[in-house]
C-alpha cells in the first residue's frame, strides 16, 4: 500500500479502473484467468401496446467488442406456432443482451408453448405465456439468462399487451418498454411520446393546477412512426445499434413483419 | 524446513507462508479447457452463387511459438458440409472425433444407395450444414453452461434444407450468427472488411462466381499472413457446392509483395 | 512549476482505493490513416468521438494543425491528442522563429516522441504525423509510449485493421494525388463501416511542398435520416410552477452593481 501513496505518480504503474484493481483477498498471481460464460452482443429492442395491436421492434446488429458479427441477426421471434416457420403464431418474444442465452430462452419458451398446444388443444394466451416466461427465467435464478426479454401479443379482450422482464423473471404488463443497449436513450422519449409524461395542456390552469395532457391510445401508424424515429435517434448516439430495424405488428389478423434499413456506421 | 512429522517435506509456513490451497480445486465443477494452449488463428469463409468457399492456414501456435505447421483446420462432414475451427486445437480434435462418430452413425442410419434425389448433395434425411450447425451450437452452449467450454470459434458451411448456400458461426459461449461472409479471430477485423466489399448482402453474395469468391478468399489469406503474427503462408481452402466438397490442404500463398520493404530506412530520423 | 499539476494525486489515489472509479475520458475508438504519394502526403480521419458506447461527437476534427506544412491525425484520448499537438505546435513555432527556418517533420516527430516517452504512456495520444519540408515528404506514426514508425502507408486507432486491409490490398508504390486521396478515404470508410469505434464522415488533408489543403468532411456517407414527425411542443406544454421577474432597477437588491462611466478608466482593452 505504500506505493499507492508514493509522491511520484510515475512509479505507481498504470492507473487502474475499478474493474482492473487488484483484488485485496486474492493471493498474488492466483487465478488470474477464469472462463466468463457471458458476453454482451449489444443491440436494442422496443415494444408498444396499442388499443387493438402491439408493435415489437429491434435492430438487427450483432456485435462483440468493437466488431460487427452480423448485420442481420433478428432479435424478434414468433412463439408457439404449429409449424417451423411459425406462420400461425400469435405471440412475439424479443430478447436482447447475451445472444446465446436469448436464443436458448426463445427455444425453451417456444417448446413450452408447443407442448401446451398439444396438451390442451388450443394456443397459449399471452397472459399464460407471460407467466410461464417469468417462471423459466426464475428457474435459472443463480445462473441467469443474461437477457432483457419483452413479450408482446393480444390479450383475451383483443387489446395489445406488452410484458417486460428483468433477467431473473420479475415482470410487469406495460404500455411500452425499451430494452438493451440504448434503452436509457429510448425510454425517456417513449415516456414523453406514448404516455405524454411532462406534457400539459397549455393555458389550462396556473402552476400545479395546470392539467396534464390526457393519455389516448395511439394509432398503429403513429406507433410505427415513433418506433422508426426512436431507433434513428438511438443509431445516432449508440455505437452498438444499427444496420436494420425489424418490426412486428401483432393484430387479430396475425403478425406482420417489416424490415427497414438503419445507418450502418 | 519444518521438521514436525505432520509437515515433513513441505516448506515452513512461518518462512514461506501457508500453502495456497486455491490452486487445488477440491470442489466445484470438473473443467477441461480453462484457457486455450495450442491454438489456430483465423478461419474465413464467403458465400457465392452456388456454394461457399472457406479457408484457414495450417499453423497451430503454442503461445507465440509456431509449433505445428501442418495442422488441417478444415474438416469435411459427410462430404456435404465443411467445418472450420479456430481456437484450441485439442478441443478441435475432440470435436472432430465427435463429428466423425456422428457422420458414421448418419451413414448407417441413411443408406446412401436408397437415394433418388440427385440434385441435393445431402442424401435424403442426412444432416445438412444447417442441421450440423444447430447440433454444434447446442453442444457448445451446453458445454459453456457446464463451465466446461470447448475453446473454439467454428464456421460451418454447406447447404440448408432449401438447398441454398449456408454459412454460420458458433463460438465457445454458444453464440451463433450468420452473414454472407464470416471470419473468426483476427480475420474478423482484417478479412471481414475485404469480404464485405464483395458480399455486403445476401444478394451481392448470390451474384459472385466461384472464381471471384476463391480470389477474394485468397487475397484475404494474404493480408492475414502480412498482418497476423500467428499466421502461416501455407493454408487449406475448401469449396462446397452441390457436387460436394473440394478440399485442398496444402496451398501456398502466391504473389506476395514485400518490395516496399527495401525503401524503408529506420523508424525515425535515420536516412541510411 | 511547469507541466502537470499533481496536487490532487494523493486524494484521488485514496478515493480510488475506496472504489471510486476514474472519470471516463472521451474517444478511444478512431480510424486514422496516412499515405505518401509522388509529390506529397495525404492523411485522413473519421469524425466520431465516443465515450464508452455513446457517441460523444458525431463530427469532431481529428486532423490537427502543427505547422503550415505539418499536420497530425490523432487517436486515443481526445484531450491528450489535442493538448499534445497544440503544445508541440507552439514549441515548433517558437523554434522556427528562433532559427528562421521552416519546421521539419522529423523535429516534430522527435519532440512528440520525447514528450510522450517522458510520460510513459499515461498521455494516451496515438498520432499519425505527416508533412513536407525542405528535406522531403515524411510520414510517421507515434505511439503513446513514445515509439515511432516510418512507413509509406500507416493506420492507427480501433479501426486500424479495417483500414489496413484496404492498404494491403490496394496500395502500390507509385500513386498520383487523386489515387492517394481515394485510397485514404476508402481506408477510413472501411473503418467507418466495420469498426464500431469509428463513424460519420471522412476528413482529408493533402500536404504538398506548396500548400496544405484541408478537405473537411470530404465524404459524408452518414447524413442523419429525416425524422418522420415533428416533435415541436405547443407553447405552454411545460408546467411553470413559479414565475419571478427581476427588473434591472431591482438588480441592486441581489448583487452589488457598479455603474461604469466613459472616463472611469476600467474599460476592457479590445482590439478595434
Amino acid at each position: 500500500m505504500a506505493a499507492m501513496f508514493s509522491q511520484n505518480p510515475l512509479m505507481n504503474g498504470p492507473n487502474y479502473s475499478v474493474n482492473d484493481a487488484p483484488r485485496v483477498n486474492a493471493p498474488e498471481g492466483a487465478r488470474e484467468h477464469r472462463f466468463d460464460p457471458y458476453t454482451d452482443n449489444g443491440g436494442s429492442t422496443l415494444a408498444i401496446a396499442g388499443a387493438e395491436f402491439a408493435v415489437m421492434a429491434g435492430d438487427t446488429r450483432l456485435t462483440s467488442g468493437y466488431s460487427i458479427n452480423s448485420r442481420h441477426h433478428p432479435k424478434l421471434f414468433k412463439i408457439g406456432g404449429t409449424t417451423a416457420d411459425q406462420k400461425d403464431a400469435t405471440i412475439v418474444l424479443s430478447v436482447v443482451g447475451f445472444a446465446a442465452d436469448g436464443e436458448a430462452l426463445k427455444e425453451k419458451l417456444d417448446a413450452v408453448c408447443k407442448m401446451y398446444r398439444h396438451r390442451h388443444g388450443k394456443p397459449m394466451s399471452v397472459k399464460a405465456c407471460a407467466q410461464r416466461l417469468s417462471t423459466i427465467l426464475y428457474q435459472k435464478r443463480f445462473f441467469p439468462y443474461y437477457a432483457h426479454a419483452i413479450l408482446g401479443g393480444l390479450d383475451e379482450e383483443g387489446k395489445g399487451a406488452v410484458y417486460s422482464y428483468d433477467p431473473v423473471g420479475s415482470y410487469e404488463r406495460e404500455q411500452c418498454r425499451a430494452g438493451g443497449a440504448a434503452a436509457s436513450l429510448i425510454m425517456p422519449f417513449l415516456d414523453n411520446q406514448v404516455n405524454f409524461k411532462n406534457q400539459h395542456i397549455p393555458n389550462s390552469g396556473e402552476g400545479h393546477a395546470l392539467q396534464e395532457r390526457e393519455r389516448r391510445p395511439l394509432t398503429r401508424n403513429e406507433v410505427e412512426v415513433l418506433v422508426k424515429d426512436a431507433f434513428d435517434g438511438a443509431v445516432e448516439r449508440h455505437i452498438e445499434v444499427g444496420d436494420g430495424l425489424q418490426m412486428m405488428v401483432i393484430t387479430k389478423d396475425g403478425i406482420e413483419e417489416v424490415l427497414l434499413p438503419l445507418k450502418k456506421d | 524446513m519444518d521438521h514436525r512429522p505432520q509437515a515433513w517435506g513441505r516448506p515452513r509456513d512461518d518462512v514461506y507462508g501457508a500453502y495456497d490451497a486455491s490452486y487445488l480445486q477440491t470442489n466445484g465443477p470438473k473443467t477441461a479447457t480453462q484457457s486455450p494452449i495450442v491454438t489456430g488463428t483465423s478461419v474465413i469463409a464467403i458465400k457465392f452463387k452456388d456454394g461457399v468457399v472457406m479457408a484457414a492456414d495450417n499453423l497451430a501456435s503454442y503461445g507465440s511459438l509456431a509449433r505445428f505447421t501442418d495442422v488441417k483446420r478444415l474438416r469435411p462432414f459427410l462430404s456435404t458440409s465443411i467445418v472450420g475451427f479456430g481456437g484450441d486445437v485439442s478441443d478441435m480434435q475432440f470435436l472432430d472425433r465427435h463429428l466423425n462418430e456422428l457422420a458414421i452413425d448418419e451413414a448407417y442410419e441413411h443408406e446412401s444407395t436408397a437415394t433418388t434425389d440427385t440434385d441435393s448433395p445431402s442424401k435424403t434425411g442426412q444432416l445438412n450444414a444447417a442441421n450440423l450447425h444447430k447440433y454444434l451450437s447446442k453442444l457448445m452452449y451446453r458445454r459453456r453452461s457446464d463451465f466446461d467450454p470447448l475453446w473454439n470459434q467454428v464456421l460451418v458451411a454447406g447447404f440448408d434444407a432449401h438447398a441454398k448456400p449456408f454459412l454460420a458461426s458458433v463460438d465457445l459461449r454458444g453464440t451463433t450468427f450468420t452473414s454472407p461472409s464470416l471470419a473468426t479471430g483476427f480475420g474478423a477485423m482484417l478479412a471481414q472488411p475485404i469480404m464485405r466489399r464483395f458480399a455486403a448482402t445476401e444478394e451481392d453474395a448470390a451474384a459472385l462466381t466461384r472464381e471471384q469468391a476463391v480470389d477474394v478468399v485468397k487475397e484475404c489469406m494474404k493480408v492475414l499472413f502480412y498482418r497476423d503474427a500467428r499466421s502461416l503462408d501455407r493454408y487449406s481452402i475448401a469449396v462446397v457446392t452441390k457436387d460436394g466438397v473440394e478440399l485442398s490442404e496444402d496451398e501456398q500463398l502466391e504473389k506476395q509483395s514485400w518490395a516496399f520493404a527495401e525503401r524503408i530506412r529506420g523508424y525515425g530520423t535515420q536516412v541510411v | 512549476m511547469p507541466g502537470f499539476d499533481f496536487s490532487n494525486y494523493n486524494r484521488n489515489a485514496a478515493l480510488h482505493a475506496r472504489g471510486v472509479p476514474l472519470p471516463k475520458a472521451t474517444s478511444t475508438g478512431t480510424t486514422i490513416v496516412g499515405c505518401i504519394y509522388e509529390g506529397g502526403v495525404v492523411i485522413a480521419a473519421d469524425t466520431r468521438a465516443t465515450s464508452g458506447p455513446i457517441v460523444a461527437d458525431k463530427n469532431c476534427e481529428k486532423l490537427h494543425y502543427i505547422a503550415p506544412n505539418i499536420w497530425c491525425a490523432g487517436a486515443g484520448t481526445a484531450a491528450d491528442t489535442e493538448f499534445t499537438t497544440a503544445l508541440i505546435s507552439s514549441q515548433l513555432e517558437l523554434h522556427s522563429l528562433s532559427t528562421g527556418r521552416k519546421p521539419r517533420v522529423v523535429t516534430c516527430m522527435t519532440m512528440l516522441k520525447q514528450h510522450l516517452f517522458r510520460y510513459q504512456g499515461h498521455i494516451g495520444a496515438y498520432l499519425v504525423v505527416a508533412g513536407v519540408d525542405p528535406t522531403g515528404t515524411h510520414l510517421f506514426t507515434v505511439h503513446a509510449h513514445g515509439s515511432t514508425d516510418k512507413l509509406p502507408y500507416v493506420t492507427m486507432g480501433s479501426g486500424s485493421l479495417a483500414a489496413m486491409s484496404v492498404f494491403e490490398t490496394q496500395w502500390k508504390p507509385s500513386l498520383t494525388q487523386d489515387e492517394a486521396v481515394k485510397l485514404c478515404a476508402d481506408a477510413i470508410e472501411a473503418g467507418i463501416w466495420n469498426d464500431l469505434g469509428s463513424g460519420s464522415n471522412v476528413d482529408v488533408a493533402i500536404i504538398t511542398g506548396d500548400k496544405t489543403t484541408l478537405r473537411r468532411n470530404y465524404i459524408r456517407p452518414n447524413e442523419r435520416t429525416q425524422k418522420l414527425k415533428s416533435y415541436a411542443f405547443p407553447k405552454g406544454t411545460t408546467a411553470v410552477l413559479n414565475e419571478k421577474i427581476i427588473r434591472k432597477a431591482e438588480l441592486g437588491n441581489f448583487v452589488s452593481v457598479h455603474e461604469l462611466t466613459e472616463e472611469s478608466g476600467d474599460k476592457m482593452e479590445v482590439d478595434t
